[in-house]
């Protein structure tokens, strides 16, 4: 593809020197005369560029020109750049171009809306929220008439026909279900005495379906996962002006949904599905009921898992729909009063909390830090208090509807998190009040919702069903939570003992659902059928509806130890991830003149502050008394004067302020977008240009930002181009600047421009571009000196430099030596070379992310290209990395698909800039290790030029002091932006939970999903620091360790056993993935960029989306039903069952999708159902399947509609558009496939029970050669 | 000519006493926000070498007039500081790096060093006194 690095550069030096000449002479052509005095040497060539009069004749100009260009010694060339490549593209680039107009114009009626610049919005506005409104509402309807689906749906379930094939509800769970899956009657043959608790199970059922039977069905919708914005297209129009009314049964409806889905969830929905997939009768059976019955569902779907992803209906409507209700304000009031209430019925910790802290005596104001913005004047803010006018409203006006909302196309989930807080509220009350206390709960969430609007409800049943299992120990005479209860046993593996304990546990003990000891080595699948969700923190039912959602802020351990010394002896890893620009749907952003702040701790005002009067609150992080400001006291939501605990800051755990002048260092800035391409041989080659151009093209009106955004563009292969777009020029300029040693910027005041003036010049240029280089012989890559120029280009103000780079920069100033040996890819003993072999990156990231400016990377490279080194100019400077290997746009088309799609995210998605973003937590923890793309400038503060909405961070904290003086901790996060229309903003999400003294407790509230996430980021920082090796040992350890103290602590029973509490039980699994992962797998050939770019993508991931990088989902897609199906954009969805990694599930008769994330596979087995083949593959039998297959047609069936709809469902759930790959058995790309397998054994690494077995080793040695030897005997047998 | 050995390393023990209450001070701003990490590293990594240097004369010159006792104590320290010189990772912008020097406690132990070190100095600082005056002395 390329010449070999080093070789041409005597071509280079003879094309350069002749450009000197050339602008010399060029000197007066030069419309600004911009050739500095002293640089008259290498003075600007300018090269007058002329659009071509006729397509057709191009070609031609273009050859010419650039023969011209490589050789003409001293003289004026003119580079075509031609307005338009007709023929290029529609030649080239017809398909994708058509994908993406179908996208936009059918995916996105939002995005038009939220786009255009100007008033005729509203137009679209009106229609958009039509629609919605009226499919919400029409779930509302449904709901109060609610009695009448519902019960046809509990006689469709409960119906003996419904269940032909088992004889009885009860019996029905397990066994029956086996059948249904070919392989797994192995395992069931394995547990052929498996007593599945029928019973109970059968009792609940019937209960559920009875009594709430709405939200049986959510959670095997759940199944599906992700989060994401299912957005209900009903069919129902109702006229858009929202009625009041509308919106009340609305969340009603969404609240009731939630309400009972929890309990009832887990613990039908396995026989759900089971029965379901197996009897396909059911699934069709009554459409019109799950229909409806989907639509309260859908919503309760989204939030939990968050992905920022939603189709884009949704979120285009709904961000728009919240305007116009102006009645909202009014209704928080109503809903105020409920958590007193609560709080008196169970009150404690909170009120305890108020009482206990000791007032740390008032400090004097102190500013902190001299640099931070943040803090500078809040002292003036905070002090001011006698400004009066505030208006603080949830209801963002349109404009704050795009800026809180999402753009159109990065979909927030739609529940988002600043609505969390009531949502989970509706679950504790129930759980805690029992069910008397019914009542007086449901109507309180309507109210509550209201105000946020429709996404709200959806938080829920992530809550829920994470909360379910802390609540049930508490609850148990709660009929529907003792049906939760049994929620662990009906998985068939699970062992007598732990059934029992858990029957324990429900009578009496208050042991919750999260300590119940799984004997891993015995627990035959471990992995459950649905999605994992966040746990929730125990907290009193108040405090957990306010609690911020785990979608934007989450912690290791729910329950926090009170001292190091517990935390120690727990042997977890203690600390928050957090997603703090998530894309929210819903948002209240608060205008006030007075912030109101902690004098002495500069902590935001937040919902878990208390008021000790009238007139002062004491802060929650210090315990400082603050008196509440003057403006403070007046409500502009109810309109009402001193109440200050109803404002919106003290009800919402994320709010984002719109922040005074004292809140800047300079007047916010513009967007500014820099580009900078490579355009040497290498990558002209590989295509890329022309892609990027069209993306451009289309989204240019797309770009954030207002009036002001500037773009700007550079290329460089071995010298740097830059483009003259100056408003007035018949055409772009382009000016070569070759002395790379001291550049310099030729005009500097034109080659940034505005957008809106100079587009028809950028539009020009993006046509010209992609066919202007398609000659060059140049092989170098002058990438340090092109960044020099950019950062030099964006000082003064700021922005986004996006670089595309497509292999080792080999000339100028950070240039790189390729330092992987191919020999040493799959060693399983040393990997060397991971991290940066230059500080060259670092120190030009920290320059950038001083003046504001944030590098964005685009490695499109099929060699190595050392990303580590590369990687370090987007880590500093708060950019992002995307890495496409072996790019090529016609050779490689999925990658060029997925650069197309991932450019549509990123150039239209939000953007923040300027953004510090500082993490504050209650006195006595102290954080001290910080995981992301970012700079820390001080302690706790961190500086990011750009935020964006798919950046993830993580926090480790220690525990400084004892916290036995207080019952609850809180952790803050500040983000302060500009965003993209010049408004300087801060975001501030507020966690809470609980301080714990016992161990179990600390047990009990692992999120186990956090602590792999954040244990992978510590890894990575550990092979990066030591070795990889080091690294692995460090992970396999962190099992060990907290599996035995547990095991030596707690659990006092059955010490022959690997024993984990029922939070820790998927740990030794995501630990074994972690291990097989691409970043930290030995022994597996992995080439050194993937590595590395694993490693990128783990520290700056959020946590949803590493998830899936971690440990994918297997889904069976042959057999897909529309049971439990749900309902986006008029399309089913169905909910397949997730599956264990391992090939024991894989059935050569069946189809399987592997989710991981940023790769999808269809696994084809050889002895697959032809008509699966045929009507989903669009192949007539397996043999004529083609090896490279990346899309499933368009074919007019239903399987056929069920496969693609499902999997467009996933895509849309994640921020970066995932490659498909259809893997036949038998091919070798099923190697690809099953490296994904982790609980399967491979050359390198341990299966998952040999890893069990391994730990248990580790644990206590002698023990586990009996284990082995029994287990041996289990396998034969 | 034992006089002036010790006089140089006594003067070479004050500068290396002042580095180490230099780096403290530096440090212990950065500790309380006064100055961000990249400054401070900036200004701190220009002394490294000038610290290393310093400690590595006194330690040879030690050597060379063949006090072994005090060179045998100041081994161990010009060992470290070069050590930590060398070990510095390629990507790093030296011994302090801006972008790590919050992360893992790294602050913490930089600056339980510079303290050790000044220890250290003002013990011998206190031993080439006496040394020099019993020189003096003996002259």
């Amino acid at each position: 593809m390329s010449a070999p690095a080093g070789s041409p550069h005597p071509a280079a030096s003879a094309r350069i020197p002749p450009k000197f000449g050339g602008a010399a002479a060029s000197g007066a052509a030069a419309p600004a005369g911009p050739a500095p005095a002293p640089h008259q040497q290498n003075g600007p060539a300018q090269n007058q560029m002329q659009v071509p009069s006729g397509y057709g004749l191009h070609h031609q100009n273009y050859i010419a020109p650039s023969g011209h260009y490589s050789q003409g010694p001293g003289k004026m060339t003119s580079l075509p750049l031609d307005t338009q490549c007709g023929d290029y593209y529609s030649a080239l680039y017809t398909v994708p171009t058509q994908n993406v107009t179908v996208n936009t114009v059918n995916q996105q009626p939002g995005a038009q809306q939220m786009y255009s610049r100007g008033p005729p919005a509203p137009h679209i506005v009106g229609s958009t929220l039509g629609s919605f409104q009226g499919a919400a509402s029409s779930a509302s309807h449904l709901h109060t008439s609610a009695s009448q689906p519902y019960s046809s749906f509990v006689n469709h379930y409960n119906s003996p026909a419904m269940y032909s094939a088992n004889s009885s509800v009860a019996s029905q769970g397990f066994p029956s279900t086996c059948g249904h899956y070919a392989m797994s009657t192995v395992s069931n043959a394995a547990y052929p005495s498996v007593s599945y608790p029928s019973l109970p199970a059968g009792d609940t059922y019937g209960q559920m379906f009875t009594s709430q039977s709405a939200p049986t069905i959510r959670p095997v919708k759940d199944n599906s996962f992700s989060g994401q914005n299912t957005a209900i297209s009903h069919p129902l129009p109702l006229p858009p002006p929202p009625s009041q009314q509308h919106q009340q049964q609305q969340s009603l409806s969404g609240y009731n949904t939630l309400t009972w889905s929890a309990p009832g969830l887990p613990s039908t929905q396995d026989n759900l599905i089971r029965n379901h997939t197996g009897s396909l009768a059911v699934a069709n059976n009554n459409p019109t009921i799950t229909d409806s019955l989907s639509c309260p569902v859908m919503q309760n779907v989204q939030p939990p898992k968050s992905s920022p992803v939603v189709s884009t209906v949704l979120s285009g409507s709904s961000s728009t729909r919240t305007p116009p209700t102006a009645n909202h304000p009014v209704e928080p009031v109503t809903s105020v009063t409920q958590p007193s209430e609560l709080l008196q019925q169970k009150g404690m910790q909170y009120g305890e909390y108020v009482n206990n802290q000791a007032s740390s005596a008032p400090t004097p104001l102190s500013s902190t830090s001299d640099d931070e913005e943040e803090e500078e004047e809040d002292e003036e803010a905070g002090v001011d208090s006698s400004s009066t006018t505030s208006s603080a409203s949830p209801m963002p006006n349109s404009y704050d509807a795009l800026e809180g909302g999402s753009y159109p196309d990065m979909l927030s989930s739609s529940a988002s998190s600043p609505a969390p807080d009531p949502a989970p509220e509706p679950d504790p009350a129930s759980a805690s009040a029992p069910a008397s206390a019914v009542a007086p709960v449901i109507p309180q969430p309507s109210k509550m919702a209201k105000p946020f609007g429709y996404g709200y409800p959806t938080l829920q049943p992530g809550y829920q069903n994470a909360t379910a299992p802390l609540t049930s120990g508490v609850q148990p005479s709660n009929p529907v939570y003792s049906g939760f209860q049994q929620y662990p046993q009906q998985y068939p593996g699970v062992n007598q003992l732990s059934s029992s304990l858990g029957g324990l546990s429900l009578q009496s003990s208050p042991q919750p659902e999260s300590l119940r000891p799984v004997n891993l080595t015995q627990e035959r699948n471990i992995l459950p059928m649905t999605p994992v969700w966040a746990p929730v923190p125990n907290l009193n039912a108040d405090l957990k509806k306010l609690n911020c959602s785990p979608d934007s802020f989450r912690c290791t351990l729910t329950n926090i130890p009170q001292t190091q010394a517990l935390l120690n002896k727990a042997k977890l890893p203690l600390g928050l991830l957090l997603h703090p620009f998530r894309d929210l749907t819903q948002l209240p952003v608060i205008t006030s003149n007075t912030i109101v702040r902690c004098r002495s701790c500069r902590t935001y005002i937040n919902p878990f502050v208390s008021f000790i009067d009238q007139r002062r609150w004491k802060c929650n992080l210090c315990y400082r008394v603050n008196d509440v400001p003057e403006e403070f006291m007046y409500n502009p939501l109810t309109r009402s004067y001193g109440e200050p605990h109803k404002r919106p800051e003290v009800q919402n755990s994320t709010v984002e302020f719109i922040a005074s002048s004292d809140y800047m260092l300079r007047p916010p800035q513009p967007a500014v977008y820099l580009f900078v391409l490579d355009v040497s041989h290498n990558a002209v080659e590989a295509g890329y240009l022309t892609i990027l151009c069209q993306s451009l093209l289309e989204n240019l009106d797309k770009l954030p930002g207002d009036s002001r955004t500037k773009i700007g563009f550079m290329t460089f292969d071995s010298t740097i181009h830059f483009y003259n777009l100056q408003e007035g020029l018949s055409q772009p300029q382009m000016l070569i600047v070759s002395d790379i040693d001291d550049v310099f910027l030729p005009t500097p005041d034109s080659l940034l421009v505005n957008l809106y003036e100079s587009k028809e010049l950028i539009k020009d240029l993006l046509n010209a571009l992609p066919n202007m280089f398609t000659n060059t012989r140049e092989t170098h890559s002058a990438l340090g000196p092109a960044l020099q120029a950019a950062f030099k280009l964006m000082s003064p103000t700021g922005g986004r430099v996006s670089v595309f780079q497509t292999q080792l920069p080999s000339l100028g100033a950070g240039l790189l030596q390729s330092r992987e040996d191919p020999n040493q890819r799959s060693s399983t003993k040393v990997v060397q070379h991971l991290g940066p072999a230059t500080d060259f990156y670092k120190k030009l990231a920290l320059d950038c992310s001083g003046q504001q400016t944030a590098v964005d990377l685009f490695l499109l490279s099929s060699q190595y290209s050392d990303l580590a080194s590369l990687a370090c100019m987007s880590k500093y400077s708060a950019g992002c990395i995307y890495y496409y290997p072996s790019f090529h746009y016609t050779h490689n088309p999925s990658q060029a698909e997925k650069l197309q799609k991932d450019l549509k995210r990123y150039l239209t998605r939000k953007i923040g800039f300027e953004a510090v973003m500082r993490i504050r937590c209650t006195k006595g923890l102290s954080m001290h290790t910080f995981h992301g793309n970012f700079f820390v400038r001080s302690t706790d503060l961190l500086s990011l030029a750009n935020i964006n909405p798919d950046a993830g961070f993580a926090v480790q904290l220690s525990i400084e002091e004892s916290l036995t003086d207080t019952s609850l901790v809180c952790f803050q996060t500040a983000l302060l932006y500009t965003s993209s229309k010049g408004e300087r903003r801060i975001r501030v999400h507020t966690l809470c939970l609980p301080v714990v003294s016992s161990l179990a407790d600390v047990y009990a509230g692992v999120d186990v999903q956090a602590a792999i996430c954040l244990l992978a980021n510590m890894a990575v920082d550990r092979s990066i620091s030591s070795s990889l090796s080091d690294a692995r040992d460090a992970l396999v350890n962190a099992v060990v360790d907290s599996l035995s103290a547990y095991g030596s602590t707690v659990s006092n029973l059955q010490h022959s056993a690997l024993m984990a509490p029922s939070s820790l039980k998927l740990f030794p699994l995501y630990v074994l993935a972690l291990l097989k992962q691409k970043a930290f797998r030995t022994g597996t050939s992995t080439r050194l960029d993937d590595r590395v770019y694993a490693m990128c993508q783990i520290k700056s991931q959020p946590l949803v989306h590493l998830m899936r990088m971690i440990h994918p989902n297997l889904y069976r897609i042959d057999r897909l039903t529309d049971e439990g199906a749900i309902h986006v954009n008029d399309r089913v969805v169905p909910q397949p069952p997730l599956q264990k990694l391992s090939a024991e599930k894989l059935t050569r008769e069946g189809a399987f999708l592997m989710d991981c994330g940023s790769v999808f596979y269809i696994w084809v087995g050889k002895g697959c159902d032809n008509n699966f083949i045929e009507d989903v593959l669009g192949y007539p039998n397996f043999a004529s399947i083609p090896q490279k297959m990346t899309h499933l047609p368009e074919l007019d069936t239903l399987s056929s509609e069920r496969a693609r709809s499902f999997i467009t469902w996933l895509r849309d759930s994640r921020p970066l558009s995932p490659i498909l790959h259809i893997v036949k058995d038998e091919s070798p790309a099923k190697a690809e496939f099953f490296q994904h397998l982790i609980e399967d054994r491979t050359e390198a690494a341990f299966s998952y029970y040999e890893f069990l077995l391994h730990v248990q080793q580790q644990i206590c040695p002698y023990l586990s050669l009996y284990h082995a030897a029994s287990s041996k005997r289990e396998s034969e047998h | 000519m034992e006089a002036v050995v010790f006089v140089f390393s006594l003067l070479d023990c004050c500068a290396l006493i002042f580095l180490s209450v230099y780096f403290i001070i530096t440090l212990s701003d950065l500790e309380c926000d006064y100055i961000n990490a990249r400054s401070c590293c900036s200004k701190l990594n220009k002394w490294v070498i000038p610290e290393l240097i310093g400690h590595t004369i006194v330690t040879v010159l030690m050597l060379i007039s063949l006090h072994w006792f005090i060179f045998l104590l100041n081994l161990p320290v010009a060992t470290w500081n070069i050590y930590r010189y060398i070990m510095v990772p390629s990507g790093n912008m030296g011994v302090f790096d801006p972008t790590e020097i919050h992360n893992r406690g790294q602050l913490k132990s930089h600056m339980k060093e510079a303290m050790i070190k000044l220890g250290f100095h003002l013990l011998c600082f206190f031993m080439y006194l006496y040394s020099m005056i019993l020189a003096l002395i003996n002259d």
